[in-house]
């Protein structure tokens, strides 16, 4: 296993009453894209801050490559401009007063860097977001995307070791962002700077992460790969945070090996150990819709039919159940048509009702 | 990562906290923090402690006066005398009352025109608003007591005894009666319509920031107008109508000018100019006690109005201009309201000035025909006959000195003033929220509670002996850029602050990533992004000094006087001519700095006024 580079050692970070990030640790590997994943007020840009220098927290300890850049015990905090990182603000943060070529270059100015060399990192960094020959535009005279990239080619130009970037494609509009996800996975790949990316948009952190820390209330709720969060959230709350359509909660109790009971039918699952009171956490896609009664085959009626193209999202009601179902493709099912629903068994999550973790995990 | 594990550095716990403790000490907010609690303690704090124990300390002078008393000994003999003794009446309340009439009488006039008139030019279809805006900066610009004496020359009266008839006696042959040519309603009318100025900018900023589709669902509720203006559009501009009141209401409370040229020569005295007259006599106790009761009278005010409004201010009226969708339809009445206006404007802003012009052309006052015209009050050599010998200004050396003194004054006290706004912004802004950030703003904000003399008068107290390292400043002209400095604080604040707030923290924080320390990021990126607001704020600082009087009457000596202070020895040398001659000057110099200074990166005296409220 490679050593870690970002070391965050038990970081608490209040605000007044406010508990921000909380006895928070977490270790991200050089070159690593980590997004940091939750809703508003999850602690998720306070963390940020918190490695760049721009918040001080009030416990624990970072570390960044070899340097110790926070410490309470120690009485240590390095100031950002000696932590060896860049940051691209959520608004951009371009200064309004300088041309593109300025914004540059104010980091390399401080590190008294040749004019020569200034204007050589300036077109290299340019070429990196495609915006060559922009060098004496100002902020107000490019669009959001423009300024987005120039955000991005201020950090690129002083090769600072990580990269931070909070919720920086928030202010895009939805083609863009796309574009911008592109050229960030890219910009990664090429440049291997270890990555710390903020946002509350699931899409961006599983599109774009080697791996994700999901938040809640300033307390990592998993840290893993995109795919495992995906497939195997470790508690309710993840299980709900992620998937479009959202993810089927369904109560019920186990019965038997394999075997709960939901209401008053059976759904098959892997229970291993569990036993009690359990929610089933189904993603959308993992239900099966056949058309005629089947074995182990639910009867629902299709309430709604959403199509959206590339998948068609069926919402189907069973007395007080209301589960969504994806489709690949043009589904013709037709709304208040009867369907039957079966669930893929080892695809379902089952998760413990009282502590709202997963519990049949392999 | 067990390599960098804390075992390594075994540093003991005390040794963390002072790093922390230095740290949170060389943060630039509170280096600066710091630096400005020392010198408002020096400049505010202590004047004010001194002025108190004056009050009660036995003085040299007042040993005739107190038997078996020796110098230094504690006493009440002079609050006993000002507020309990046979004179209190006379030296206390009566000067009181006067203040109180004249205060609110012109706050209320003041406030009735100004936000009348930012209501027309805001929400009805009146037209000509640029002409409107533009004549209602011009009050600013003219000396506070301008009106006043253009009013005397108008309504001088043979009513008052020893009086010369003013233009209306002249040319009505109808002697104006005392309170009409002296005393309180003048005063009132003449400060009034000077103070309009900051209700007018105030209450059409706060009805522009106002999104109008708040006003549109009470209509869309059935509301009537009427109701929607009461239950709506009042209480939203409420915060600016008191900011007004408290500023216009405080200014008049420490106004000298005014009362001095139209009260005092009738024996109506407010506390400014008994104040006046106290400290003219070296009677410091007395006059000390007249300052603190004229200081609690305007902490008072500010207190309950602070109880009734809630908030001291919002920051937030001013700002974000909402879109404006309807505007009230004056139909027939348009013609008639823009010409009501624009000749009540120009009966402030420029009918005064008429009036002084012309009364300098006249050789004698009191007579106003062609035949009486001259230049000699301008350019004529010192004639004995004329004026007590008194030469033409332009031919006058003192008055030069007295320009010179005056210009010179401004831009100390500006320049000084603008860096200190700027570290208070600072300051302030980036410690926001902390006990240390509330406790310096807070600070910044007394010198607003003391009226104008009577903050002249807490530094005579202070400054005539050498005082904690500080050398004695009593005479020099130090003292003038000192005091004026001082008093301006709470703009100087309030205008680095707003300043400030309009700079994203992020554009500095983007700084310090890329590893700009303190100055750096101060230089490159805060200081260009709010210079235009300094250089409003110089401006504003400039005029505002240019034309002080009330200040620093009580501390200029005839080799620091400044223009202004010689208006007023003119006027109660009954040099009228001179006077009005020494304002016109004192105007025109005005009107050149502005014109100056608005060149630089967009400064505007409005967006100055606007943003020190």
């Amino acid at each position: 296993m490679p050593e870690p580079f970002i070391i965050i050692e038990n970081i608490t970070k209040t605000f007044g009453d406010v508990v921000a990030v909380d006895d928070l640790s977490l270790e991200i590997e050089s070159g690593q894209f980590i997004t940091l994943l939750g809703p508003s007020g999850c602690g998720k840009t306070t963390l940020l801050r918190c490695i760049s220098g721009l918040e001080e927290p009030d416990s624990g300890q970072i570390i960044i490559g070899d340097k110790v850049v926070f410490s309470r015990k120690k009485g240590i905090s390095l100031p950002p401009g000696q932590r060896d990182l860049g940051l691209v603000f959520q608004n951009y943060a371009l200064w309004p007063h300088m041309t593109v070529y300025k914004n540059i270059t104010f980091a390399l100015e401080i590190q008294k860097m040749s004019k020569a060399e200034m204007d050589q990192r300036v077109k290299q960094s340019l070429a990196e977001v495609q915006m060559e020959g922009y060098e004496d535009r100002y902020p107000r005279e490019m669009s959001g995307g423009q300024q987005q990239r120039i955000a991005l080619a201020r950090m690129l130009a002083y090769r600072p070791s990580v990269f931070l970037l909070d919720e920086p494609l928030s202010n895009l509009d939805a083609r863009l962002r796309m574009d911008m996800r592109t050229e960030l996975k890219r910009l990664h790949y090429d440049s291997n700077a270890t990555t710390v990316y903020v946002t509350h948009d699931q899409l961006e952190a599983m599109t774009m992460s080697t791996k994700i820390a999901v938040m809640k209330l300033g307390v990592v709720q998993q840290f893993d790969t995109p795919n495992q969060v995906y497939h195997y959230p470790s508690n309710l709350f993840v299980a709900d945070f992620i998937g479009n359509p959202k993810v089927n909660l369904l109560e019920g109790r186990v019965i038997g090996q394999d075997l709960v009971e939901v209401g008053h039918f059976h759904v098959p699952v892997n229970t291993k150990d569990a036993t009690g009171d359990v929610v089933l956490g189904i993603r959308p896609e993992d239900i099966a819709i056949s058309l005629e009664p089947v074995e182990y085959g639910e009867e629902f009626v299709a309430y709604s039919v959403l199509p959206s193209g590339a998948d068609t999202t069926i919402i189907a009601r069973q007395e007080q159940y209301e589960l969504s179902v994806k489709e690949i493709g043009v589904s013709n099912i037709e709304m208040d048509q009867k369907i039957w629903l079966c669930f893929k068994k080892d695809a379902i999550n089952l998760y413990d009702k009282q502590s709202g973790n997963l519990i049949n995990a392999d | 990562m067990s390599t960098y594990s804390l075992s390594q550095a075994q540093d003991s716990l005390w040794l963390a906290r002072l790093r922390r403790f230095f740290r949170w000490l060389t943060t630039p907010y509170v280096v600066l923090s710091l630096v400005m609690i020392v010198v408002m303690f020096y400049m505010v704090i202590i004047p004010l402690w001194r002025m108190i124990v004056t009050t009660v300390t036995v003085s040299e002078i007042d040993l005739r006066v107190i038997p078996d008393a020796s110098l230094g000994d504690m006493t009440s003999y002079h609050w006993r005398r000002m507020l309990i003794g046979q004179i209190a009446k006379i030296m206390t309340y009566e000067p009181l009352v006067n203040s109180m009439v004249i205060s609110l009488g012109a706050t209320f006039l003041a406030l009735l025109m100004g936000g009348g008139m930012a209501w027309l030019v805001v929400r009805t279809d009146i037209p000509g608003r640029d002409i409107i805006h533009m004549l209602a900066t011009v009050p600013y610009i003219m000396p506070s007591w301008t009106i006043a004496l253009a009013w005397k020359v108008l309504f001088k009266s043979t009513s008052v005894s020893g009086g010369v008839p003013g233009l209306f006696q002249f040319f009505t042959g109808i002697a104006p009666p005392i309170w009409l040519s002296n005393g309180a309603l003048p005063i009132i009318v003449a400060s009034g319509l000077h103070y309009y100025t900051f209700f007018f900018l105030f209450v059409s900023a706060a009805l522009l920031s106002i999104d109008s589709s708040l006003e549109e669902a009470g209509d869309l509720a059935g509301a009537g107008r009427a109701r929607i203006l009461r239950k709506i559009t009042f209480p939203l501009v409420l915060p600016a109508i008191a900011s007004g009141f408290i500023m216009t209401f405080s200014k008049t409370m420490g106004t000298f000018g005014g009362p001095n040229v139209l009260g005092v020569p009738v024996g109506y005295y407010t506390l400014s100019t008994m104040l006046r007259s106290n400290m003219g006599i070296a009677n410091y106790g007395d006059g000390f006690v007249t300052a603190i009761v004229l200081i609690l009278l305007s902490m008072t005010t500010v207190m309950i109005n602070q109880k009734l409004i809630g908030t001291r201010r919002s920051y937030e009226t001013i700002g974000g201009r909402g879109f404006m969708a309807q505007k009230m339809k004056l139909r027939g009445w348009r013609p008639v309201f823009i010409v009501l206006i624009v000749l009540v404007q120009f009966t402030i802003a420029v009918l005064p000035l008429v009036v002084l012009i012309y009364s300098t052309f006249m050789l004698r006052t009191g007579n106003y025909s062609l035949s009486n015209f001259t230049l000699h009050h301008w350019l004529g050599k010192s004639d004995l006959s004329i004026n007590n010998g008194e030469p033409g200004v332009l031919l006058n050396k003192a008055i030069y000195r007295g320009a010179w003194n005056s210009i010179r004054l401004s831009l100390w006290s500006s320049f000084i003033g603008g860096v200190i706004g700027v570290i208070l912004g600072y300051a302030i802004v980036k410690g926001r929220g902390t006990r240390l950030s509330k406790f310096v703003e807070q600070l910044a904000f007394i010198p607003y509670l003391l009226p104008g003399i009577a903050f002249g008068a807490v530094y005579i107290s202070m400054f005539t002996k050498s005082f904690f390292g500080l050398p004695p400043l009593y005479g020099t002209f130090a003292l003038l850029v000192v005091v004026s400095v001082a008093k301006h604080i709470p703009h100087s604040s309030r205008t680095g602050v707003s300043a400030m707030m309009q700079v994203s923290k992020e554009l500095e924080e983007a700084a310090s990533i890329c590893g700009a320390n303190a100055w750096q990021r101060f230089k490159r990126i805060i200081f260009p992004l709010t210079s235009p607001g300094f250089v409003s704020a110089f401006l504003l600082n400039f005029i505002t000094t240019m034309r002080e009087l009330s200040l620093i009457i009580l501390l200029v000596t005839p080799s620091t006087a400044v223009l202004s202070s010689m208006t007023m020895r003119y006027i109660e040398n009954g040099n009228e001519q001179q006077a009005n001659a020494v304002i016109i000057i004192l105007i025109v110099l005005v009107l050149i700095g502005n014109a100056i200074i608005s060149r630089f990166r967009g400064g505007s005296l409005k967006k100055g006024l606007e943003s020190s409220k």
